[in-house]
């Protein structure tokens, strides 16, 4: 009995021991150290002060190559597109460049900001583009590359000359003329903690008030008529039951009486239409090869939506393997469209489905 | 089918005047020239033309034959036999229910890839979003990941750099806590003016849930982080854009945030970042990084894509706000609401949704007037820090036009903002951060009209 209670003793005394001298030990057996070969491969971030910047350097005239192989059909030739994205280049000058201030910023009638209108650090174009461009395979630029397309950005927007080769060296001197660098504030109420100073009171101070608080209200902005179906039938998207029904807008609002809604029927008001599994294969393989990157079913994105080669282009399917694997431009507008690498097997499939109509 | 048809029992009861879309652009006219009284003359002029023929309709009469068909005639559901067991070995909802689905807003983004669907806020009860009709944001395309491969990484100012496995993580002591998610650019559509039609689209970036998971500070404790000089750390995603994000201490600190794994009993769905993500209460989402496959322990803040050119708030001197992660008071009525059609007079609930990124909702007050006059409404349980609450509030309607909006305060006594007074601090280009009083106008009709008021 004793011999027991000391055996149990010792056990106890040595787990103590124990937790004193390993910290993980307050969940034994719970994840191992990474390798240094594991955080090199994850660890990718570069913070404004350039912690975590690779060394190497990129020159405006690499970045032009890189820039027209991978990145100009989104974004355009001098990054101004804005078939996609949001523009990157456009909107600053030299001025802005000396002051650290964009001056179209204060501008409500300026049209649009561009990135490098916004953008206080140079960290972030260098850090963004290295962990998530290009857009379809992102993290496959090499370090020199991203050196040189951040460069070849720089020198669209003027802030860098034309025979620049931008390096972990240098990078802090492109820092010091970024247009919009001393564009920031954390002075707001609007981080949660302390860390950054800011400011404790709210932006406004509304009252509880109960009665007779306002003048009478007046109506100041509405949707336009035109817009009444812009957003589909809102009629179909409201339960079919309930306190109140969704209004058929696909009807102009009548000039008498009570605008259509759905009342209850015996069966939903969206049918469920008989599954297209061609249609569901083609779309899996439009995904899976990042064709659906560049083109929508039935809408234009930068090259033309399937509907509209469908149109053109109705039973030509050979024609159309060949033109997915050559790419080509001209015909449906002046960005062209990459040659493809993809199996013959997804090729086909995607042909067959764009020649009988690319339904969905 | 016209409006005076009778289906289910519902007559839909043709009024002889109502305020016509050529009325309302009067309205506008006479708005912007800033005549007080106006709009309450034009609705009294309508409701005049009204009030006679018009009595208080019966929206479930005893039809002629002397009974409701749906009563006398059984159906075939209770004559005959249905259906087994696990015909679905996962269930879906009823057919009849098609219609709510998460949705685009048309014209807003040009990929699907980098863009947003909205939740159907209008159709949803109580305070848990189902996972289905979750909202989504999504940067650079959704991922079901493996997770039996997918691991997570501490790193940075730590005593040791650390890896985990999902079994690891889920063998740890785990926390369940209900919490609202609002994207930073919810209702940035309406900063300037009115632009969609209903709530789906004007406030669908907010769902709630309950999630499980582990309290990050557990996985910092346990790779030795260093708490006193590591004021922020990086949160990083395992998808192409691999989103980051930098995240207080004092926030994590705290307990609150959370590496989880569940969300309403089963785990994240793919579209919510499957296997593993970041739970940031009170934070905007872009924070409540998917697909989470590292964090960073750091002394400085990261200058992210989504804090340095996106995720700013750009105010009227043409600065921007940078690292603005907090989701303030904020509340919306869900029905009545726009692009609903009230079929008849009578008693209605008002209801909506009430939240604050700095604590509980401690009161909603509703007014039908446009903002004249409130009553305050009831607080549904549960009321739990950051997350959704729901409110309800007795109405009858007398069939005459009204506004309809929701107040909020939370425990702070912090009170949502009026547009006047959002606008006077920071314009409307701010496209973050909109958490203005919302106007629903139900017309004469019945017509439910997204609406700003001055």
């Amino acid at each position: 009995m004793s011999r027991f209670r000391d055996a149990v003793l010792t056990v106890v005394l040595l787990a103590a021991a124990g937790g004193v001298a390993a910290q993980s030990s307050l969940f034994p057996g719970i994840g191992r150290t990474a390798t240094p070969s594991e955080v090199a491969k994850w660890d990718i971030d570069v913070r404004p002060d350039f912690k975590g910047l690779p060394a190497g350097s990129g020159s405006v005239a690499k970045g032009q190559d890189v820039w027209e192989a991978k990145c100009a059909q989104c974004h355009g030739v001098f990054g101004e597109s804005n078939e996609v994205f949001s523009p990157l280049i456009g909107g600053t000058t030299a001025e802005d460049i000396k002051k650290g201030r964009v001056a179209n910023l204060q501008r409500s009638d300026y049209p649009g900001r561009t990135t490098l209108m916004k953008v206080a650090t140079v960290s972030t174009l260098w850090d963004y583009i290295n962990r998530a461009m290009p857009w379809t395979n992102p993290k496959t630029l090499t370090t020199e590359e991203v050196y040189a397309v951040t460069a070849f950005m720089l020198n669209l927007a003027n802030i860098v000359p034309d025979n620049y080769v931008l390096s972990d060296k240098n990078i802090a001197e492109v820092q010091a003329r970024m247009p919009n660098r001393n564009g920031m504030t954390t002075a707001h109420a609007m981080w949660p903690g302390n860390e950054l100073g800011g400011v404790k009171k709210p932006d406004t101070a509304n009252k509880i008030c109960m009665k007779d608080c306002t003048p009478e209200a007046k109506v100041a902005s509405f949707l336009p008529d035109f817009a009444r179906n812009a957003h589909g039938n809102l009629q179909e998207q409201n339960r079919i039951v309930g306190p109140q029904l969704g209004v058929d807008t696909t009807q102009p609002e009548p000039k008498v009486g009570r605008p259509l809604a759905a009342a209850a029927t015996s069966a939903p008001v969206v049918a469920a239409k008989p599954e297209n599994t061609e249609a569901k294969a083609a779309m899996a393989l439009l995904n899976k090869h990042s064709c659906s990157a560049c083109h929508g079913v039935d809408k234009r994105i930068v090259g033309p939506g399937f509907n509209e080669i469908a149109k053109k282009q109705s039973g030509k399917m050979d024609y159309l393997v060949s033109k997915i694997k050559a790419g080509g431009v001209g015909v449906y507008g002046q960005i062209p469209m990459p040659a493809q690498s993809l199996p013959d097997a997804d090729t086909k499939k995607i042909a067959e489905w764009i020649s009988k109509g690319a339904s969905k | 089918m016209n409006a005076n048809s009778v289906s289910s029992g519902r007559v839909q009861k043709a009024p002889e005047s109502f305020l016509t879309p050529s009325s309302i652009k009067e309205i506008f006219a006479e708005g912007k020239k800033g005549r007080r009284d106006f709009i309450r003359n034009a609705f009294a002029a309508a409701a005049a033309g009204a009030a006679a023929p018009m009595a208080m309709a019966q929206s479930n009469p005893v039809p002629a034959e002397g009974g409701d068909p749906n009563i006398l005639n059984l159906p075939e559901h209770t004559t005959g036999l249905g259906q087994g067991v696990a015909v679905e070995g996962y269930g879906k909802p009823s057919k009849f229910e098609a219609n709510l689905q998460r949705r685009q807003s048309p014209g807003l983004t040009q990929t699907t890839q980098a863009s947003v669907s909205f939740a159907p806020l209008q159709s949803l009860f109580g305070i848990v979003t189902p996972s289905g009709l979750h909202f989504e944001r999504h940067h650079q395309g959704w991922w079901d990941i493996d997770p039996s491969k997918h691991r997570f990484m501490i790193n940075g100012m730590v005593k040791k750099n650390m890896v985990f496995t999902m079994d690891e993580i889920m063998r740890l002591p785990s926390v369940s806590r209900f919490h609202f998610i609002e994207c930073g650019a919810n209702t940035a559509v309406d900063w300037g003016n009115v632009a969609v039609p209903t709530v789906q689209y004007t406030h669908g970036m907010i769902s709630c849930s309950e999630f499980t998971g582990v309290p990050l500070i557990t996985l910092l404790e346990l790779a030795g982080a260093d708490l006193k000089n590591g004021k922020f750390v990086l949160a990083e995603g395992g998808d192409g854009s691999s989103m980051t994000r930098t995240i207080p201490m004092s926030l994590i600190t705290s307990g609150e945030v959370i590496v989880a794994y569940g969300q309403n009993g089963e785990m994240l769905r793919p579209e919510n970042g499957y296997p593993l993500r970041l739970v940031v209460p009170g934070v905007q989402g872009v924070s409540w990084v998917k697909y989470l496959r590292r964090v960073e322990v750091g002394d400085k803040p990261y200058g992210a894509k989504d804090e340095a050119i996106h995720y700013m708030d750009l105010q009227p001197d043409g600065t921007h706000r940078q690292y603005t992660n907090l989701q303030e008071i904020k509340s919306v009525v869900t029905t009545p609401s726009g692009g609903q059609v009230l079929l008849d007079k009578g008693f209605y609930n008002i209801t909506g949704l009430a939240w604050s990124g700095k604590g509980k909702v401690k009161r909603v007050d509703v007014s039908t007037d446009g903002g004249r006059n409130w009553r305050q409404a009831r607080l549904e349980t549960p009321v739990l820090s950051k997350a959704l609450s729901r409110f309800n509030l007795d109405w009858v309607w007398d069939g005459k036009p009204a506004i309809i909006q929701s107040r909020a305060q939370d425990e702070t006594g912090h009170v949502q903002p009026t547009y006047q007074q959002l606008r006077a601090v920071r314009g409307t280009r701010s496209i973050y951060h909109n958490n203005a009083i919302q106007s629903w106008l139900v017309q004469e009709n019945g017509e439910v009209k997204n609406v700003q008021v001055s």
